[in-house]
């Protein structure tokens, strides 16, 4: 970001190199922020673990009255009293949520760094909080600030959408008209907000640059520096003839485990939202040990279930 | 209507543009440089070089305007002159060459500059040998059979410490009042002989032993043949040494800002080769000299690479002006490739302990595998001072088909080059250019106060991170496991559904399998 706005004042496009991939809102909040990053980073932090504490908190209620109406309309088998959750050990799950993400070692990594991760999480951590307050314009426009930063949030749009629809009482069934109208509700102010950030960002550089920069970069992945993830030791070890068919398919990776989950999970769309955070922070093209941050995170959330041994949590992790 | 009685056709169809067949009609080049260079200019231990060239092959053209498509004539140009010159310079494609702004300015007639019918190229690998040599002796009228090139051959020329052969194309005036324009074909090479290495121990020198041969005439086809023997007294003290045969006339001018003493041999007067058939121009010296004082040089620069470990590193540049008195401005073009990622933000220039602020920056920035950094900058140097610039760069992993064969020899940045307007020590007069044509072509000035110098610093070699190249299955393998894992165990997540089945009662087989067991004590199955 200190490059970009050295070229910004050199009077050369931050874009027209290969070593700037930011959107230019970033560049335009740091313009004014760089000598503060220190302070930016640590609020970002904590705006993220407040945002967290304040969703997990209504989600908890909301989980608590479900378990209510199910236990006196008696849909559980006498066996499941050990998975029955009780007020006392909800309470205390917001906070550790909170401290999960605030104490993370990865988080105070990526706080230290003044990497821009922080930023993303926050924005996400905010759209998880409108999603599950119910505010679809809130939820709608913070998705869409979140897309515009890296491309891979859009598939956060299916949790949100199931959490909305479910918290409306729309039942999801393909002929229900009510459930199309919701869906093409929420898409518009979705699709809207995404046109209006970036009408924004052409207008503050003055060029379409941005776009191959920063979305065309996050897709076919020419920088092979070093991270956590799969994509760089790959493709420097590669035949140049398949280059294109394993960028695609593993592009498609990511974006592919969307629609099986939301059919499967429909009844539990903020698991569902969790899991999808887990795996774009695994499969993503550039990931940073700040993502995996935040699905830690929400690992209390679910505490009771860990009787089970997920297999799949000690793989990812 | 095009002479190649001593122009070579091959250059000639490079640069006409009429009468010629076809395709050389879209080349359209106006100006034409290209060297050949082994070996690194000691600019401290050798003193200002009359004309250097960085250590590789160098060219840099300007194009016609009436070329539409730029890229495509300086790709076109470059695969011919490596045809011509027995070079690799098809290697030069967008990933090597830059369009600077403000260092390569036109040496002949120019009518604008639009800088971007210019381009440069540098190969910093490239290496010189008698199949360069051979093609450029061939562009000589007499070729190596009559004249001054009798004495250049192979196996004395490459026994050197510094060999840089180069070509250079512009347009001139044909006269005085400049009615039309004549295409002016210079081949320069420069060579420095260390005699102290072949044993002599002596500073003795003299052609036969320098180059196993003496001129014998001149070419027919030359109008004037010359050779020149720096005499300049040092330290004002004449009779130091001594030149034979001795000289018919001796030259004096001031070049680069010191007065120097010239003995001209005129290859086509008459009377010099009266007494032997040959002509053996010889040295010696009189009394040994304790050290060799070469003046300093006024502008000279050095360049290094510094930093540890696979990461980062950072290129520092040192220019030294040992002017007493006066301060200029130079010219600094610096060529990185992309992989070495240049952070413009990191640019410091530090003279005499303050910062120095550049009045004129140019910089572009390198698109990976398309163009590399391009960095311009015009910084004042003050006088007596050293001018420190650095900037900090981060090495990126490529493609493993990217790698050479020798990857951990490292990889090559070109030279960077300095271009100033040096002011002279010395004023100098005027030099009439009629009479000794030659020798202002060599040394030539703008105006009687400064003359130009375009200095080249050192190629770096720097290391690049290496994959491992035994690996790529294991990689390949150890990816598609964590992909396949994942993808199983949401599969099975998504699809497995619980069934709750009936106990039942069992076949035969179980039922004897009962009995048995009612017998044994255990429980049945």
């Amino acid at each position: 970001v200190v490059e970009g706005l050295a070229l910004l004042d050199l009077g050369v496009s931050p874009y027209s190199g290969a070593i700037f991939h930011e959107t230019p809102l970033i560049i335009y909040l740091f313009h004014f922020l760089i000598e503060y990053a220190e302070l930016v980073f640590m609020i970002t932090d904590v705006l993220t673990a407040v945002a967290l504490y304040l969703a997990i908190q209504d989600f908890n209620k909301v989980v608590f009255k479900k378990q209510k109406l199910l236990i006196e309309l008696d849909k559980y088998a006498p066996d499941v009293v050990e998975l029955i959750r009780t007020p006392m050990e909800m309470h205390y799950i917001p906070l550790k949520v909170a401290l999960f993400y605030l104490l993370n070692p990865y988080t105070v990594m990526s706080c230290v760094a003044k990497s821009t991760c922080a930023i993303n999480n926050t924005i996400i951590a905010f759209f998880i909080l409108a999603t599950i307050k119910g505010s679809a314009f809130l939820s709608a426009v913070f998705l869409a600030l979140a897309t515009y930063q890296s491309l891979y949030p859009l598939t956060l749009f299916a949790p949100a959408l199931l959490y909305l629809l479910q918290r409306q009482f729309i039942p999801i069934k393909l002929k229900s008209k009510s459930f199309w109208l919701y869906t093409m509700q929420y898409a518009a102010l979705y699709l809207c907000s995404l046109v209006v950030i970036i009408c924004l960002s052409f207008f503050l550089l003055n060029s379409w640059d941005f776009i191959p920069s920063v979305y065309g970069f996050i897709l076919s992945v020419p920088d092979l520096t070093p991270n956590i993830g799969l994509f760089w030791y790959f493709f420097a070890e590669m035949f140049e003839h398949f280059s294109l068919f394993f960028v695609c398919v593993f592009q498609i990776n990511v974006f592919f485990y969307t629609i099986p989950l939301a059919i499967k999970l429909k009844e539990h769309p903020v698991f569902f939202m969790f899991v999808q955070i887990a795996i774009i922070s695994i499969f993503k093209s550039y990931p940073t040990v700040g993502d995996v941050a935040l699905y830690m995170a929400f690992l209390p959330v679910w505490s009771h279930l860990y009787r089970c041994k997920f297999f799949v949590f000690d793989c990812s992790l | 209507v095009s002479h190649y009685r001593l122009f070579p056709k091959a250059l000639g169809q490079l640069v006409a543009a009429l009468g010629v067949r076809g395709l050389h009609l879209a080349l359209g080049v106006r100006e034409l440089h290209l060297a050949l260079t082994q070996g690194f200019w000691r600019t401290r231990a050798w003193g200002q070089p009359p004309l250097q060239a960085p250590a590789g092959a160098e060219l840099w053209v300007w194009f016609q305007p009436t070329v539409t498509d730029v890229d495509k004539a300086w790709k076109e140009l470059s695969n011919i002159l490596s045809g011509i010159f027995c070079a690799s310079l098809n290697f030069i494609d967008s990933t090597n060459t830059v369009t600077p702004t403000a260092s390569f300015k036109p040496l002949g007639l120019a009518n604008g500059t639009d800088h971007h019918l210019l381009r440069y190229a540098v190969l910093p690998r490239e290496v010189v040998c008698t199949e360069n040599l051979t093609p450029w002796k061939k562009l000589l009228p007499c070729g190596s059979k009559a004249g001054l090139a009798v004495l250049l051959k192979a196996e004395r020329l490459f026994h050197s410490s510094y060999h840089s052969q180069a070509v250079h194309i512009r347009p001139v005036c044909r006269d005085a009042s400049c009615l039309a324009v004549s295409w002016e074909l210079r081949q320069t090479l420069t060579v420095v002989f260390d005699t102290f290495s072949s044993g002599q121990g002596k500073k003795d020198w003299s052609l036969f032993k320098m180059f196993s041969r003496t001129l014998t005439d001149a070419c027919p086809l030359a109008s004037q043949s010359k050779v020149y023997v720096d005499i300049s007294p040092k330290n004002k003290e004449k009779e130091l040494l001594e030149v034979t045969p001795p000289p018919a006339s001796v030259h004096e001018a001031v070049v680069q800002g010191d007065k120097r003493t010239y003995a001209v041999y005129d290859l086509m007067s008459p009377s010099l080769f009266n007494t032997s058939r040959s002509l053996n121009v010889q040295l010696k010296w009189k009394r040994p000299q304790d050290s060799s004082e070469l003046p300093t040089p006024v502008l000279h620069a050095q360049r290094y690479v510094s930093g540890y470990g696979l990461q980062t590193g950072e290129i520092s540049t040192l220019i030294y002006n040992t002017h007493p008195y006066r301060a200029f401005p130079v010219i600094l073009l610096e060529t990185v490739p992309w992989y070495l990622r240049l952070y413009v933000h990191t640019l410091t220039i530090i003279t005499k302990g303050k910062e120095n602020k550049p009045s004129y920056i140019h910089y572009q920035p390198a698109q990976d595998r398309r163009r590399p950094h391009l960095l311009e900058m015009l910084i004042q140097l003050p006088a007596n001072s050293v001018t420190k610039i650095t900037i900090q760069f981060e090495r990126a992993l490529l493609k493993w088909t990217e790698y050479t064969p020798d990857p951990n020899h490292g990889f090559y940045v070109s030279s960077s080059v300095l271009s100033a307007l040096v002011p002279s020590v010395i004023a100098m007069k005027d030099v009439d250019v009629e009479q000794s044509p030659l020798f202002t072509s060599l040394f030539p000035y703008s105006d009687g106060s400064s003359y130009f110098v375009r200095l080249y610093t050192e190629p770096l070699l720097v290391n690049l991170p290496t994959p491992d190249f035994s690996m790529p299955y294991n990689v390949i393998c150890l990816t598609c496991t964590v992909v396949a894992v994942c993808y199983g165990s949401f599969y099975n997540l998504l699809t497995r559904t619980f069934h709750v089945e009936e106990p039942s009662r069992g076949g035969l087989a179980k039922r004897l399998a009962n009995i048995i067991r009612k017998f044994r004590g255990v429980p049945p199955l």
